[in-house]
């Protein structure tokens, strides 16, 4: 554990501290930034009547769209004279969101991007190879600052030239490595395909996330390359990577919650749900001064974990593996799907990742969900019964999971579009409105 | 002995199959005997060809979905009788057929009979215990 101190803080004590920080959070958003106080005023709070933690439900919340409007630096708490580096969203949905960091804030998310580390076992010994990518997203620059307060050596690769990332992974010794999950396979791929066999290598952990992924994933993974597969959290506009990552126990990700105060709210009426139920993440950074953010939702997933005490000895409460986004939610004869547990279930059944496509339709009244799913040469056989129990099998895999029936459709291969080389995942063919 | 036949996915779509056929003829490949399996939302293609290697080939190369197949191609003799003659054989032996179809040969004039069994070598033995001529691949290919 890199800081035991507050890692594994008694809860009541780590309550009362997250209430000391949101009443700080709190004013400073007032007096400083004129978005906050406009909101609060509307609902009517003000910094004093935070008076612990549990006063969070009265502070209103901030959604992405009201982020993106305070282009570039409405957000922003401190002068530039106190921002010491600023980082932004991709913004392919619009202008970007902006997030401007003290020194402070610097140094907070490096000491959560080294507890991260630290949650696979990684210490001031090790080699972490960063291979997210630098620049304006934080998934490189994050994990580096984590790497270099850890005391590790830090290798900043960045992400792509994978030939040269293996001969370096290899000859400097690499242990942790961190990267996309998809980049971790293409790692290993690109290895076989040079004759590598980086089973032999001395990794030991890998810290992956930047896009949704599955356990199915995690096991071709750890088949591949010899490391504990974790899952870490984070958003730039919370931070970036070390919200939140898997212990050894690789079951839930623990929030760094003395920093970033985690909470599950129904998406549809933002009413905040109890541990063990499955909602929006909603995340406030207790420290932050450089842009303080209140109740933002992430629009992610997920639920926070009802379980005692984890054997790691971590107190931060754990949320388990995103689910999905708000955004991709579908909600079919009243249920939740999301793409992703299809995907899942696509996985499970074949242990490849077919190309599919979920096209939701409305018959009369009722909702009907169709899956295409190519029929790749592992998936094909020369009989038809057999080809009829694969589609069987998938269909009633998918009604077991999602408690949802669909028609499945085996489709030729390359006939679900694709663009840019992803494929579209879902078609919505109700006209609802 | 045995023959390999190529099997292809098709969507039970309009145009699929004549697609697929243009892409064999591009590649200068004769086809020798065909059949084809279809339920309401798909179907399988089957061949036999001359020239198995460039027919793969050029479908993979289409990005179509392919598999070889091992299959037994049998002259039946022509008189009533002849194929049933046949199955007798292969139900004393208990050996359950996947899928058959039947073309004629155009040099001999005779039928020939492609059977798909799950264990071709116990097809063998009980068809040469019978009596039963299997063709050669290479004669197969060649019609």
């Amino acid at each position: 554990m890199f800081n035991p101190q507050a890692e594994a803080m008694p809860v009541g004590e780590l309550r009362k501290l997250q209430g000391r920080r949101l009443r700080a959070l709190a004013e400073r958003a007032y007096d400083r930034v004129p978005f906050y106080r406009a909101k609060m005023d509307a609902q009517g709070v003000k910094p004093e009547d935070i008076r612990g933690i549990e006063d969070i439900v009265k502070l209103p919340f901030t959604v992405k769209a009201e982020f993106r409007e305070q282009y570039p630096f409405g957000m922003f708490a401190a002068p530039m004279s106190e921002i010491v580096r600023i980082h932004a969203s991709s913004g392919t949905t619009g202008k970007p969101t902006v997030v401007g960091y003290t020194r402070a804030d610097i140094d907070n998310w490096a000491e959560c991007a080294a507890r991260s580390l630290g949650c696979g076992g990684a210490t001031a010994e090790d080699t972490v190879q960063v291979a997210y990518g630098y620049g304006l997203f934080t998934g490189g620059l994050g994990m580096h600052y984590g790497a270099e307060k850890l005391g590790a050596a830090a290798l900043p690769m960045s992400a792509g030239n994978t030939e040269k990332q293996i001969m370096l992974m290899k000859d400097f010794g690499v242990t942790v490595l961190c990267c996309t999950p998809s980049y971790a396979l293409q790692i290993a791929e690109v290895a076989a395909a040079m004759g590598e066999d980086l089973m032999k290598l001395p990794l030991k952990s890998g810290h992956f996330g930047a896009e949704p992924w599955t356990e199915a994933m995690r096991r071709r993974i750890e088949e591949v390359l010899p490391l504990k597969a974790l899952d870490i959290y984070g958003l730039s506009e919370v931070a970036g990577p070390g919200v939140a990552n898997e212990c050894l126990e690789q079951h839930g990700l623990h929030v760094f919650e003395d920093h970033f105060y985690p909470e599950i709210i129904d998406p549809a009426t933002g009413d905040p749900l109890p541990d063990g139920q499955k909602g929006e993440l909603v995340f406030t950074c207790l420290t932050k001064e450089g842009v303080p953010l209140i109740r933002y939702r992430t629009r992610d997933i997920t639920m926070i974990l009802d379980e005692g005490p984890c054997p790691c000895g971590r107190t931060g409460r754990k949320i388990a593996r995103l689910m999905g986004r708000t955004d991709d939610m579908l909600i079919i004869r009243g249920v939740n799907v999301f793409p992703s547990q299809v995907e899942d279930v696509l996985v499970r059944i074949e242990g490849v990742h077919p190309q599919y496509l979920i096209i939701v339709d409305r018959q009369g009244n009722l909702d009907t969900m169709e899956i295409q799913v190519e029929v790749t040469e592992n998936l094909f056989s020369d009989e038809v019964k057999k080809l009829e129990a694969l589609r069987d099998k998938i269909h009633h895999q998918i009604k077991t999971m999602l408690n949802v029936s669909a028609k499945i459709t085996l489709v030729e291969p390359k006939t679900i579009e694709r663009t840019l080389g992803k494929a579209k995942r879902v078609q919505d063919r109700r006209n609802l409105i | 002995m045995k023959v390999r036949q190529i099997s292809i996915f098709l969507e039970n779509r309009s145009g699929r199959l004549a697609g697929v056929l243009s892409e064999v003829a591009k590649a200068g490949v004769n086809i020798r005997a065909l059949s084809l399996a279809d339920t309401s939302d798909f179907g399988i293609l089957r061949l036999i060809v001359d020239d198995v290697d460039a027919c793969v080939k050029a479908l993979k190369d289409g990005g179509h979905t392919v598999s070889l197949t091992e299959v037994l191609a049998v002259e039946v003799p022509d008189r009533p009788g002849g194929l049933a003659g046949i199955l007798d054989a292969l139900s004393k032996a208990d050996l359950n057929v996947e899928y058959m179809y039947a073309f004629v040969c155009r040099a001999t004039e005779k039928a020939v009979v492609v059977f798909r069994f799950e264990d071709a070598n116990a097809a063998i033995a009980a068809l040469k215990d019978a009596g039963i001529s299997i063709l050669p691949a290479e004669t197969v290919y060649a019609l």
